[in-house]
């Protein structure tokens, strides 16, 4: 046996990061074997992003320490990364679209002639690298015409021409179609049996069951456990990740639904012009909707909040038709949306909480004249924060400098604060600790409770199998499937999400 | 107002230090002009300012003013217009040359800066060919008219002022100054640009018709400009087509600038951009009366502003540091 081998890999050693004002990670370990496909899982904010982070150099640790091959390492830059042999896949592409195959693979360490580019060793290197990916595209290709998923296998070939024995993928496949996830299935396997080692995170545990050699789970910036190939087991991941009975998280008590709330009529919304949606929800309900990246989910709720014009089709709130051209005739008509981004499109993050909430209320509340309704705007930001139990020092708080929890927690008193009948939810608890989650989920339980009907967007599987009264799945566009909570499980919402249809919806 | 005392503070020490250098400073016939100078400004800095909350730029005061300024006393003296008629044209005009800006970047989507750039040169251009680009003027026609830009009134009823007079466009100036802080701080559309201006999709998502409100600022920043052009013709009298006006972009600009508006938006305060308007005349008298040659004027005010601007952007990285720490122990301690 050679040196190397007996040690792991890659070791990290009670690595601890904070942020101002959060424990990021907290003393985690983790180790890589040789040839091994290790998948980290954990919900959003366990700290594996962080963890990841530091091992590309891209933040350094304030305590703990990173082993390869059995010594310590010193990671403070993506070069000494590189230098280690660890390169990060980010999950949004990091390429520069604009530029072509081969100069991306090269970028910042292009190989020179006389001073200059040289194009023919770029063109070469670059070849042998794409067909280790088993990528069929020439290095002369301009990247932004490559469809997402070998776009991906564009960032891999690159971090193999940093002779990469470290592969951290950070969720690869949210964004790919069911065939090129299949592709990249195929690489991972290939590229251990030449003796690369992958960090896989995920939150798709049928994938990570398919894939990987062993588990390592965090929770709340810690390690929860681990678990071998033969331990792996949805039930056993979903315990380690949620650290609770999921039964116990998701708290959802049965009660009648009312009179239909919000119904949509062949809905054909601009980025997926051949579909018709259909569908309706009633006061009292909780309809998930699930989907892979780019189902066209986010697309289907900014059209109902008027975000972007509808092609064709019409909404019906409470039993009336609404025209609904921009978000202002939404929220007249009692619609409230929580968008995706809450730093871009929820949030004016360098103003006050108290102005955040008041936002979208402005106008209903005004006096005489356009002037400000302060009292107004003061009562409800007081209420909200109690109701919510918003952590801030007090209601002049700049948001920015808020948790993301209590952050979203401002987005939803903004809608909540208008008494809304339709709350639409697009990936509400992304990024957000699991205290708030759990508040949040309490929230909807509540609302849902008092006859709010709601609609949310969530790529996280357990949100849709814990939350939904009924579940909407999407694929390309169209609603493949609409589930009960009796048909309700993994498998069957992964079935339609990625195209195959087992009942045609009633379209 | 706490974020203005940086620019007040400015003011003061070139204000005082000045009329410690050289005695003329204070004297009533200076001040007179001084003030006159800084409300002139000040009402085109309180323009733009709108349109910079947005995170708009408008290039084209300059030109306006000198459209404006040609065309009003054009319209008077050479084509026999009535006051009425003359004063209605112009106003139209402006709001039309608002309106067609906010247009092109609101619905084509054209940045502000390429619009209003070329604004700059197409109004300069219209100017000097509508009057043939010769110097235009009131002579001495329309005192009543020119009262507003050149007249005072006398203080000297208060005790403790002897010869002191009011330029009236500081009474004018004073006005636009509070209607706009009300605008901008008690109504729901101040509101609306203040938020649009830091993140308009936010605005967007929350029901504000964002590009309506955008129109709005640019329509009020060209009528607010055309209002200025008038006052600096009658102020001059004698107005050259193809200079008058030229470079106050940049000074309505630099007075927002100063007085606390964000090129990035969002951001902004009217007293601010008063104080931040008064300091360029304030400048370039105190350059004069202490005897600094004058060909360094414009590399005076160029470092005071830039000097101005960095303290400015410290002060607010240590007060955002601050913050953060404190935010920080919030957190640890809860």
């Amino acid at each position: 046996m050679t040196e190397s081998a007996k040690h792991p890999l890659l070791e990290v050693r009670d690595v601890s990061k904070g942020f101002p004002g959060v424990v990021a990670l907290s003393k985690v370990s983790l180790t890589l074997g040789h040839s091994e496909v290790l998948a980290l899982i954990g919900e959003n904010g366990a700290g594996k992003s962080t963890l990841m982070k530091i091992l590309a150099g891209v933040q350094e640790p304030d305590s703990g320490e990173v082993l390869i091959d059995g010594s310590p390492v010193r990671i403070d830059s993506v070069q000494t990364a590189f230098a280690n042999g660890v390169a990060l896949i980010h999950q949004e592409l990091n390429l520069s679209d604009n530029l072509d195959v081969g100069a991306n693979i090269f970028l910042g360490r292009e190989p020179k002639k006389y001073g200059l580019i040289d194009k023919h060793r770029i063109r070469e290197e670059s070849r042998e690298l794409l067909s280790q990916v088993g990528l069929n595209v020439s290095p002369d290709t301009i990247v932004e015409r490559l469809p997402i998923g070998q776009q991906q296998l564009v960032e891999i070939a690159r971090a193999l021409s940093v002779n990469a024995r470290v592969l951290i993928m950070d969720e690869p496949t949210s964004s790919l179609s069911a065939r090129e996830a299949q592709t990249l299935f195929t690489v991972v396997n290939n590229l251990r049996s030449k003796g690369v080692s992958v960090i896989y995170i995920s939150h798709r545990l049928g994938e990570v069951k398919e894939l990987a050699d062993r588990v390592t789970v965090f929770r709340d910036g810690e390690n929860a456990g681990d678990l071998s190939r033969d331990e792996i087991s949805h039930d056993r991941m979903v315990r380690l990740m949620v650290g609770r009975d999921v039964s116990q998280f998701y708290v959802r008590k049965p009660h009648t639904p009312g009179d239909v709330a919000l119904r949509v009529n062949n809905l054909v919304t601009p980025a997926n012009p051949g579909h018709k949606v259909n569908f309706s929800i009633r006061a009292g309900e909780i309809v998930g909707v699930a989907g892979l990246v780019g189902a066209g989910r986010t697309e289907m709720l900014q059209v109902l909040f008027g975000v972007q014009p509808a092609v064709s089709g019409s909404i019906e709130v409470g039993g009336r038709t609404v025209p609904i051209n921009n978000p202002k005739d939404a929220i007249h008509a009692g619609l409230a949306l929580v968008p995706e981004d809450r730093k871009l499109q929820g949030l004016v993050l360098e103003m006050a909480v108290r102005t955040n909430v008041g936002l979208a209320g402005l106008e209903r509340h005004q006096k005489k004249f356009g002037f400000l309704n302060s009292q107004q705007e003061g009562v409800d930001t007081a209420e909200m924060i109690r109701k919510l139990r918003i952590k801030t020092p007090n209601e002049q708080q700049v948001v920015q400098y808020l948790s993301g929890g209590n952050q979203q927690k401002v987005v939803l008193a903004k809608w909540l604060s208008l008494n809304p009948k339709v709350l639409l939810l697009d990936e509400t608890t992304r990024g957000i600790d699991v205290g708030a989650k759990q508040e949040i989920y309490r929230l909807m339980e509540e609302l849902a409770e008092q006859g709010m009907a709601i609609l949310f967007v969530s790529s996280e599987m357990e949100e849709i199998l814990g939350m939904s009264d009924q579940t909407l799945v999407m694929h390309e566009g169209r609603i493949t499937g609409k589930l009960t909570r009796a048909e309700l499980n993994e498998e069957a919402v992964m079935q339609l999400a990625t195209g195959n249809v087992a009942e045609e919806s009633a379209a | 107002m706490k974020k203005n005392l940086g620019i007040l503070g400015l003011f003061l020490v070139v204000f005082i230090a000045t009329a410690f250098a050289n005695p003329d400073f204070v004297n009533a016939y200076n001040l007179e002009n001084l003030i006159r100078r800084a409300s002139l400004y000040g009402i085109i800095g309180i323009g733009v300012s709108l349109v910079i909350i947005t995170s708009g730029i408008d290039l084209s005061i300059g030109s306006m003013i000198g459209l404006v300024g040609t065309m009003l006393p054009w319209l008077l003296m050479k084509q026999g217009a009535s006051l009425f008629t003359g004063l209605m044209a112009v106003a139209v005009l402006s709001a039309a040359i608002g309106l067609f800006h906010g247009l092109l970047i609101t619905r084509l989507k054209l940045q502000p800066f390429v619009v209003t750039l070329c604004g700059l040169l197409i109004y300069r251009g219209c100017a000097r060919w509508m009057t043939g680009d010769s110097v235009q003027g009131f002579k001495d026609h329309y005192d009543g008219l020119r009262y507003l830009a050149i007249g005072k009134i006398p203080l000297g009823f208060l005790p403790g002022v002897d010869n002191f007079n009011l330029p009236v466009p500081f009474l004018l100036m004073l006005a636009l100054a509070i209607v706009a802080a009300i605008f901008l701080n008690k109504t729901i559309y101040g509101r609306y640009l203040l938020a649009l201006g830091r993140n308009e999709q936010a605005a967007r998502y929350s029901g504000i018709n964002t590009n309506r409100m955008v129109v709005l600022a640019y329509v009020l920043c060209s009528l607010i400009a055309g209002f200025g052009g008038i006052l600096f013709a009658l102020d001059s009298n004698s107005i050259q087509p193809d200079n008058f006006g030229g470079f106050y972009e940049l000074y309505a600009i630099a007075a927002a600038v100063l007085g606390g508006c964000s090129l990035r938006g969002g951001q902004g305060s009217i007293f601010g951009v008063v104080i931040g308007a008064a300091i360029l005349p304030l400048l370039r008298n105190s350059i004069n009366l202490l005897g600094l040659p004058t060909t360094l004027e414009f590399a005076i005010i160029g470092v005071v502003i830039l000097a101005g601007v960095i303290v400015d952007e410290l002060v607010k990285r240590m007060a955002a540091a601050r913050r953060a720490t404190l935010a920080a122990q919030q957190a640890s301690s809860s």
